[in-house]
């Protein structure tokens, strides 16, 4: 495992599988204890650097951390100097010299744990930049995947939304394929990225082709206001076109499962009917979340949990 | 003043001669000259070209002087082997009145490094609403003849026609930056397979392309020049090969840094990567080369831009757009067009000298001229050329007062010796004389 978590495109099959691995491990580690926390990381200390705001992503992270026994500090670039102009580099810097070992970076702007990077000495988790990635959140789903069917070697997935604008759909694409899976996107043209066609993908524009043949349709968010830059006409046009409801839902294979990153929009690219069903991973998705993350602080800051070899 | 004696230098890479330079003029070309009291230079092995002349650099003053001044991009020209530099008009306040552009002038003046000829906005304020005095700048002491909005792209087609009709009047040219707003909201890189995959948000080639097509039409349409900055993309080259063979009078320049790097530079996310129009893709490059070896594009030009440090040191996104340019133009110019055999030293010259200096209209001011050949009687406007020194460029050893460099660390072929602005030593031994 390298240094740092900057892309799911860095993972090869063997880092990946790691990480899961170890995910399982620790969850089983856990399992039945009273007390859900390992003395793996303590004295180290954890900063959660978000410059956007993520609360469910910034808890799990949080979490993870300190079931390790790490020290946990977030720092929200709002109401800070960040506010006042302090650069990326001031803050990254001011936050190791007072003896972060890892840190853990939400930025609207793609790239930006690449140049975290290159300024500190210890470690960097992306946890989503911009446009380009959020490889824990693609890890997570993967381990979830797993979790449901057992495998991920030749499982099809479908992508379905606005994948230009999403760094969940850019990290599934590189470790679900590195996985082995077989990768679908599917949306309107406009929300597919110039480019796509060297992704190791297939493509398709047409939801209702696409669900009778796959074992995991992943839903993205897809915010309304996209209307308005004539990425599609309407909200409603949208969702009727590639929303998933009922009627869809009942065209999947018999397993299939589906999934969203969230938080849903509800009525918009998922029905509730959808989101609340048994084929629902949802929620066993932000559980899984915690398991990844701490699988992935351990094994970049090293030590050995207690209970797993 | 001093006379230079220039031993043996081969002009346009050509059979060895001496040149005499005396009270600003070439006075004397041959061999075995003498001549008593002059300052002898050894230049065996050294290649004689006329003295570059840009089309395009950023010089940021006034407005911006930690990031670069007229006297410090006048060094940096100077050390490229630039005797005359169009420094454009983006600056704060803008060149937009006679005031600004006479300040500009007198500063390059002061500096007397290179001739530093101002560039006037097209519009007031480089907002694209209404023609700026574009007579009186021209009627000025700084003389201007190539006017432009550079860093914004006169997009309203309506203004552009009146822009290109009106310049007629001033033998002016006007120099567009061809980017269609509407389409490049937003942008970060040249859109393709690799923003795709990071994530930036594209910068299509269709929005050069599509404002070259507009106004090469505008341009035969009222029967005006028009000059086109920094072609970036196979496309534009495609269109203005077109528009030449119908006759329409357009030039275009090509930057070095379009030359020689693509797109995959942004991978990185280091913004000194971060340009506009955008590193584009190998196949554009190829382009560009092609279209420059055959007189497609007339010009290289540097968009020499100068940053500071916190705006660069940056996010991708919120760094600013540009590099510099005028120290390493000639040598990527060696690499990338000499080297491969795609551009002898008279096309060097033709390109990097002769054709800016005719674009911006310089090359017919009696002794102020550039441009001009390497012949008695001409002004001594020269740089020599070492072409088999090989260097890595290091930032901090440049003469900028930025370091914004897309080619630190690289190995480059090509040193200028020394440069003459009107028989004056600006560089010798490969320093600036002042
Ligand atoms: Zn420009």
């Amino acid at each position: 495992m390298k240094r740092h978590l900057l892309e799911a495109a860095d993972l090869d099959r063997a880092d990946a599988t790691l990480v899961l691995d170890t995910a399982g491990q620790i969850e089983s580690a856990l399992a039945g204890r009273e007390v859900k926390k390992l003395p793996t990381l303590r004295g180290r200390t954890v900063v959660n650097l978000f410059y956007e705001d993520s609360t469910r992503t910034r808890i799990s992270f949080e979490l993870a951390a300190k079931r390790l026994s790490a020290d946990v500090i977030n720092f929200s670039a709002k109401g800070s100097s960040v506010s006042k102009g302090e650069s990326l580099k001031d803050t990254a810097l001011t936050l190791e010299a007072m003896g972060s070992d890892a840190i853990v970076i939400r930025h609207q702007a793609s790239g930006a744990p690449h140049r975290l990077a290159r300024w500190v000495k210890g470690s960097v988790v992306n946890a989503g930049d911009g446009t380009h990635e959020h490889p824990t959140q693609a890890l997570l789903d993967a381990y979830t995947i797993r979790q449901r069917l057992g495998r991920l070697d030749g499982v099809r997935v479908a992508i379905v939304g606005d994948v230009l604008h999403s760094r969940v759909a850019r990290s599934n694409v590189w470790l679900l394929t590195t996985l082995g899976a077989e990768v679908t996107l599917v949306a309107p043209p406009t929300l597919l990225p110039v480019g796509v066609g060297s992704w190791p993908v297939a493509v398709s524009y047409d939801l209702d082709a696409v669900l009778p043949k796959v074992d995991v349709v992943m839903m993205l968010r897809v915010q309304a206001e996209r209307m308005n830059a004539s990425f599609f006409p309407s909200a409603r046009e949208y969702s009727r076109r590639y929303g998933l409801d009922g009627r869809r839902m009942a065209v999947l294979p018999d397993d299939a499962i589906v999934m969203h990153p969230g938080p849903m929009n509800r009525g918009m690219e998922i029905a509730a009917e959808v989101a609340d069903s048994a084929r629902s991973t949802i929620v066993d998705q932000v559980g899984n979340g915690v398991s990844v993350r701490m699988a992935v602080l351990y094994l970049l800051l090293g030590g050995a949990p207690e209970g797993t070899t | 003043m001093t006379t230079y004696l220039i031993k043996n230098a081969k002009p346009y890479g050509e059979d060895a001669v001496d040149l005499l330079l005396a009270d600003g003029v070439i006075t004397a070309v041959g061999t075995d000259l003498s001549a008593d009291g002059a300052q002898v230079v050894e230049a065996a092995g050294l290649i004689a070209l006329p003295g570059l002349v840009d089309l395009h650099t950023h010089l940021r003053e006034p407005g911006r002087e930690d990031a670069e001044t007229v006297e410090t991009g006048s060094r940096a020209a100077a050390l490229g082997g630039f005797t005359a530099v169009h420094a454009m008009a983006n600056t704060d306040p803008v060149a937009d009145t006679a005031g600004v552009v006479e300040q500009v002038w007198r500063l390059g003046q002061e500096a007397g490094l290179v001739d530093v000829v101002p560039v006037g906005a097209v519009t007031v304020g480089l907002r694209g609403e209404r023609l700026a005095e574009l007579g009186a700048m021209a009627d000025s002491a700084a003389r201007v003849r190539v006017f432009s909005d550079d860093g914004h792209c006169v997009a309203d087609p309506a203004l552009m026609r009146r822009a290109l009709e009106y310049v007629k009047a001033l033998d002016g040219v006007v120099a567009q930056h061809a980017e269609e707003p509407r389409l490049t909201v937003g942008a970060q890189m040249n859109e393709g397979d690799r923003s795709a995959r990071l994530g930036l948000v594209g910068w299509p080639a269709a929005a050069e392309e599509a404002v070259i097509a507009r106004d090469v039409l505008l341009a035969r349409h009222v029967g005006a020049r028009l000059h086109v900055c920094h072609v970036s993309t196979a496309g534009s080259v495609e269109i203005l090969r077109w528009a030449k063979s119908r006759g329409v009078q357009v030039t275009a320049e090509v930057t070095p840094h379009h030359l020689l790097l693509t797109d995959e530079c942004a991978e990185t996310y280091d913004p000194v990567f971060k340009v506009n129009p955008p590193l584009r893709t190998d196949a554009d490059v190829r382009a560009l080369r092609a279209g420059l070896a055959d007189g497609t594009i007339d010009a290289v030009a540097t968009d020499h831009a100068p940053h500071a440090v916190e705006d660069k040191e940056s996010e991708w996104a919120s760094a600013r757009p540009g590099m510099l340019g005028l120290e390493q133009a000639l040598s990527i110019v060696v690499q990338t067009m000499v080297e491969p055999g795609l551009l002898d030293w008279r096309g060097v010259a033709d390109r990097m000298s002769v054709r800016p200096a005719a674009i911006g209209r310089l090359a017919d001011r009696g002794p102020d001229s550039h441009g001009r050949p390497l012949a008695v009687g001409e002004p001594a406007n020269l740089l020599l050329l070492d072409p088999t020194h090989r260097a890595t460029v290091d930032p901090a050893a440049l003469a900028s007062r930025s370091r914004n460099s897309p080619y630190a660390g690289r190995e480059l072929p090509g040193r200028v010796v020394a440069t003459f602005l009107r028989g004056t030593a600006t560089v010798m031994d490969g320093k600036a004389q002042k």
